[in-house]
């Protein structure tokens, strides 16, 4: 996302202008983008019109620019489009103040996002967490590392996920029946074959492979494709792939460098940390934010599970244990999902808010916001989506007792 | 214009008539009748109310009960018995005919007493009061059970109420107690069984109706001869209302009329009409070329009842007539026409979708056996499954298949076959274990990776072995496999080192798993023991570290034995070693130690639930089949079974036990079913067939009490359960439990310790079909998590 302009006062009222040029980016915009927000962008609408002596209606697609005070937010990961609605604010030619509309935003054009810091408690405006992702979606130096498509595969079942920088997004399933081992069988070959056939496929399409000979010229980029799983079928799938580039389609010979085998625990989505933290893959997406929380995760349920009481998890747990100031200087840190933050409910909102801005700067602690699309903020979201490590372990026998 | 009325009518009732076979009465329906008649009689009289009966009556009963004997018998007696009751107003009414006789006859005039009355349109009061009670109730068209024999049939009591509807409306034609068999009964009550009837029977009824309606109407003093003769000859039997006067009416007018119509040349031999007859109608009419003197007179008279009509002709049908024929062939006849042309439609309907249908379906006829008792008189040999379990390369496959080489149940031709090729792939020494590992995969790397089965046979048992991979990476099929399994073989790696990394490996876990799974005996096969040269110390180390910790992980100490032997070279497995070093082994061979298991018991009573572990092609003849261990209740082939989650229906074709062509499978064997009428595609392996009866539920969370192997906190899990294998996620830590006592300790801790036990809760993405008490496994991260019980 490019930033095109910024005015942001000091309140924390004011309006970015952002191009997004990435499909990635339209998740950041549904983390930026909060009910209550004015979003300007440019928009078709259809314009019924009425005839007056007839009564008949024509309707007409219009280009416009409108403005709209944000209702409602609708993200769908699976093709990262964002459908932002609410009630129009400027009068245009075709349109009254108050109707309702609904701005799809598009790749490569911009639009506005103004939030008005709220004096008397209407709205957040810009506070810390939405400069900060503001700050994780604009990429100035295009330095963002190129993400890596994972199928996780067990027998009959493959997740093609795309791995991104901020989200993972599981895009295909693929699930066949395929039948087992038996006395003098040899179904279960047949059945594995075809199951290769069309998971590679499906990964093909995913990815929009060319795997004609001549597109190879361009030589554009090919994204790492982890292949993982327990056993042998990834690396049966990765033969499968070799023999099908040696004999029917050669083009699927500048995929066959970017492949890499690893181990899974199995074929669900569950099994990714375990993707992302083998050395071979560490070597590829070493400096990914994935990779840094998968970390971060990690710690904190070694400590949990260590029994040292320097872990917990849960909102009251973890509000108790900064306000007894355990997540201050010297290893604190709170580990928030970033779901918190689009809670529609603004005192919801700004309750996580402070939270985040008294650890940092009062108690002096390390905060760190985790993607709730990545496969370590779902392990934070089993935990309730907020978790810190302390710097003096705390028993929090009072907390059973009133949670009763 | 009258002439043209009787034709009209005449055509009319013969089309009817004809329509419905009435005129062609079967010979051989007619004997029948003959028997059942007589078989009715002699049970009327040889019953304990003896009663005696008419034949017409019989025959009628008969004919209302599509020939049921018994029924016919039934209703009988209790008419019987009821008219005998009420024998003596019975008499009364007969004897006076119905209509008041204290009417005043000299007062009697006509014009007065019709003067509220419109022709076809009788008042029902009036009605009533020359109705006459039928010579048997109507209400009997299905009635024959005791009347108190329970509530009436919805076909009973439909026919009742049309009766009594009609007994209403009818506009009496029961004027005179001769014309009380009007065509009415016969028609009328006929349609309603003639309903769902085919055209076939409805022949026969009719047929036999015909019968009984020429036999009877001598009795009933029709004054008609045969039922045959068309139009004239039920047109005037009815005679019409005003007829019904107190004043005897000379009869011949009816028959004169009746004979003149046909045969217009004979001598007329009638008489004139009767005085009243010609007051009130004026002359015999048209056929009759008689000038009548009242011929005026009558048209007067008839003017006087608002309608100006041209004198009425005898010979006609009777005004009644005509309303009752009309109302019988709208109301009972047509209404039933159509109603059953409805019916027909609706079936027509019905399996012209059927014929839609592109899937052919297959019909099993169930033999309805009682499976429960099939079984037990069945004697089966004693029979038990075992999974053989253990650390990767512990000699699990190479083992068992010894076994069954030495057990004869593998030929030795395979074998030889085997050992050659294994040689060519330079692994000579899996030769063996290629009795199981049937995988290419398999043989390529030389690791189980899938569970196989397979049997044989003792002269106490019959065995069936489970062969689950030892690879922790296939922990899930492994434990698909002790799901299948009585007791558990543990094959342990004696040599240096393989047995000190087995412990920390799948030694552990895999017994902790068979554990869990409720899984009592377990044998030690100390394997390798050729490989330490029978070293009596080290297979003492081995037996007492391995018993130390099986009793931790609960077997209890008289479930757990140890077998030293040697997969490769076959000692002590079905022979005893004659190597010199083994000398100080004299315990019991691994096959005596498996024939020593007690027989197990299963849930044979319980509903169906069988978890499929696998979904194939069986064959040409068999195009879908699924295999599994049947864990509760019972199978027969033809039955029909519902898969969950996926909610569809299935006929089973034929069942496979054992790889044995068998009509029923009860809980405990592993079967193969051979299916139709599924889509593959609501198939998977974890599925669990049950009954549409007793569908197993199918749900998304669950609170389950478990042993913790690991640190337990709100994670991402899998949960497994045989082959049901699915993604989870504890979402609440509930308490942590006292082992012992099962009261909690401490509720909602923010992390279970490892060998603690736990109340939590678990849920699933999708609905996945499980049911308290069942026992679950959780894993995460390529290890096993916790075991535990549903709740």
């Amino acid at each position: 996302m490019r930033c095109i302009k910024n005015r942001i006062e000091h309140k924390g009222s004011g309006e970015v202008t952002l191009c997004p040029d990435e499909p990635e980016d339209m998740w950041h915009a549904y983390n930026l983008i909060r009910p209550g927000d004015i979003l300007r962008a440019s928009t078709i609408r259809k314009v019924t019109t009425e005839q007056d002596a007839t009564g008949s209606t024509r309707s007409q697609r219009v280009h416009l620019n409108l403005v709209i005070r944000v209702k409602n937010l609708d993200f769908d990961p699976q093709s990262s489009q964002l459908h932002v609605s609410g009630q129009i604010m400027n009068e245009t030619q075709h349109t009254k103040i108050g109707q309702y509309h609904t701005l799809d935003l598009e790749l490569n054009r911009n639009f506005t996002l103004e939030k008005e810091a709220g004096s008397d408690g209407e709205g957040s405006g810009w506070d810390s967490i939405a400069i900060e992702s503001l700050k994780d979606a604009v990429d100035e130096g295009g330095k963002r590392r190129a993400e890596a498509i994972a199928v996780v595969m067990q027998e009959g079942l493959a997740h093609i996920c795309f791995i991104g920088q901020f989200q993972t997004i599981m895009k295909q399933k693929v699930e066949m029946s395929v039948p087992r081992k038996r006395q003098g069988g040899g179904d279960h070959d047949k059945g594995m074959n075809k199951f290769f056939k069309v998971t590679l496929e499906t990964l093909l399409r995913q990815m929009e492979f060319n795997t004609s000979v001549t597109s190879g010229a361009n030589n554009e980029a090919v994204r790492p494709v982890l292949l993982a799983s327990p056993g042998f079928v990834a690396s049966g799938f990765q033969k499968y792939i070799q023999a099908e580039a040696t004999t029917t389609t050669p083009g699927l010979k500048r995929l066959l460098p970017s492949l890499v085998v690893v181990h899974s625990a199995s074929g669900y989505t569950n099994s990714l940390s375990e993707v992302l933290q083998s050395p071979a893959v560490k070597s590829l997406l070493a400096d990914t934010k994935y990779a840094r929380e998968t970390k971060l995760m990690d710690d904190f349920l070694e400590q949990l599970r260590k029994e040292t009481n320097k872990a917990t998890y849960g909102p009251r747990e973890v509000e108790n244990a900064v306000d007894q100031g355990a997540v201050g200087r010297g290893g604190g840190v709170l580990i928030v999902s970033n779901r918190l933050f689009r809670s529609q409910d603004i005192t919801e909102r700004k309750r996580w808010v402070t939270l985040v801005d008294r650890v940092r700067d009062v108690e002096g602690g390390d905060v760190r916001i985790l993607s709730s699309d990545h496969e370590s903020g779902k392990r934070l979201e089993g935990l309730g989506g907020i978790a810190a490590l302390l710097t003096f372990p705390i028993l929090d026998e009072d907390l059973e007792s009133d949670a009763e | 214009m009258s002439r043209h009325r009787i034709k009209d009518v005449g055509y009319e009732d013969d089309d009817y008539y004809s329509d419905d076979g009435y005129a062609s009465p079967d010979p051989e329906e007619q004997e029948f009748l003959q028997q059942c008649t007589s078989a009715v009689l002699s049970q009327l009289s040889a019953g304990q109310p003896s009663v005696t009966a008419t034949k017409e009556e019989v025959q009628e009963a008969l004919w209302h009960y599509y020939n049921d004997i018994e029924k016919s018998v039934n209703y009988l007696r209790g008419k019987k018995e009821k008219e005998a009751v009420k024998q003596k107003p019975k008499a009364a009414g007969i004897a006076v005919p119905a209509f008041p006789a204290s009417f005043p006859t000299a007062h009697f005039s006509a014009a007065d007493f019709f003067r509220d009355c419109p022709w076809l349109n009788v008042p029902s009061h009036r009605k009533a009061e020359i109705l006459i009670e039928p010579l048997y109730p109507r209400l009997g068209l299905l009635g024959g059970a005791p009347e108190n024999g329970g509530k009436v049939s919805k076909l009973a009591a439909l026919a009742a109420a049309r009766k009594k509807k009609e007994g209403e409306k009818a506009p009496t034609p029961a004027g005179t107690p001769d014309a009380s068999s009007s065509p009415k009964p016969s028609h009328a009550p006929s349609p309603d069984p003639q309903a769902p009837l085919s055209l076939r029977e409805r022949l026969a009824a009719s047929g036999k109706s015909t019968s009984k309606l020429s036999e009877g109407s001598g009795l009933r003093r029709l004054g008609k001869s045969s039922s045959s003769s068309s139009s004239s000859s039920s047109a005037p039997k009815e005679p019409q209302p005003e007829l019904k006067s107190p004043e005897p009416l000379p009869e011949p007018v009816d028959d004169s009329k009746a004979e003149s119509e046909p045969q217009e040349t004979a001598p007329n031999i009638r008489a004139s009409p009767s005085t009243f007859a010609s007051t009130i109608v004026g002359t015999a009419g048209p056929t009759t070329a008689e000038p009548s003197h009242l011929h005026s007179n009558s048209a007067d008279l008839l003017k006087l009842y608002g309608q100006d009509a041209e004198p009425f002709d005898f010979a006609a049908p009777s005004p009644d007539d005509v309303v009752l024929n009309a109302q019988s062939t709208a109301k009972g006849f047509k209404s039933n026409t159509s109603k059953s042309a409805g019916k027909k439609g609706q079936s027509d309907l019905a399996g012209g979708m059927k014929d839609l249908s592109v899937e052919e379906k297959v019909t099993v006829k169930s033999k309805n056996l009682d499976v429960l008792a099939e079984y037990k008189k069945s004697n089966r040999k004693r029979s038990a499954n075992f999974v053989v379990i253990g650390h990767v390369d512990a000699g699990k496959s190479t083992l068992m298949g010894r076994l069954l080489a030495d057990q004869g149940a593998i030929d030795k031709r395979t074998l030889d076959k085997y050992r050659q090729e294994s040689e060519k792939i330079g692994k000579g020494s899996f030769a063996l274990a290629w009795v199981l590992d049937q995988g290419s995969e398999e043989r390529a790397r030389g690791v189980t990776i899938d569970i196989a089965t397979n049997k044989f046979e003792t002269e106490k048992t019959a065995f069936t072995i489970v062969d689950a991979p030892g690879h922790r990476d296939f922990v899930p099929n492994m434990i698909a496999g002790a799901s299948q399994a009585d007791f558990a073989v543990l094959v342990i790696d004696s040599s240096v080192g393989k047995f000190e990394s087995g412990l920390k490996g799948q030694t552990k876990e895999h017994a902790l798993l068979v554990r869990s799974m409720g899984t009592q005996k377990i044998v030690v096969a100390v394997n390798k023991m050729d490989a330490v040269q029978w070293d009596h110390s080290r297979f003492e180390e081995i037996e007492q570290q391995i018993s130390s910790f099986l009793t931790t992980a609960g077997f209890q100490e008289k479930n757990i034995s140890f077998v030293p032997c040697s997969g490769v070279l076959g000692d002590n497995i079905t022979r005893r070693s004659e190597d010199p070093h083994a000398s100080w082994y004299s315990g019991r061979t691994l096959i005596e130690e498996l024939e020593d298991s007690e027989p197990y018991t299963h849930a044979l009573e319980k509903p169906l639930r069988m978890t499929i572990g696998d979904v194939f092609r069986g064959g040409v003849q068999n195009p879908l089949s699924i295999s599994g261990r049947l864990d509760a209740g019972s199978l027969q082939v033809g039955d029909q079974i519902l898969t969950m989650p996926s909610g569809e229906t299935a006929m089973v074709r034929s069942i496979e036990v054992d790889s044995d062509l068998s009509d029923w499978a009860v809980a405990g064997q592993n079967v193969v079913l051979h299916i139709a009428n599924i889509d593959p595609i609501h198939l998977r392996s974890g599925d669990v067939v049950c009954r549409p009866s007793s569908p197993i539920p199918t749900i998304t969370t669950f609170t389950t009490k478990v042993l913790a192997f690991e640190h337990l906190m709100p994670m991402q899990v899998d949960v497994h359960r045989g082959r049901l294998h699915v993604p989870a996620r504890i979402s609440k830590l509930v308490a942590s439990l006292d082992k012992a006592s099962g009261a909690a300790i401490k509720k909602r801790p923010k992390i279970v310790a490892p060998g603690t036990v736990a109340r939590i809760v678990v849920e699933m993405d999708h609905a996945v079909p499980l049911e308290a008490p069942t026992r679950i496994v959780l894993r995460s991260g390529g290890s096993t998590v916790a075991a535990g019980l549903l709740e």
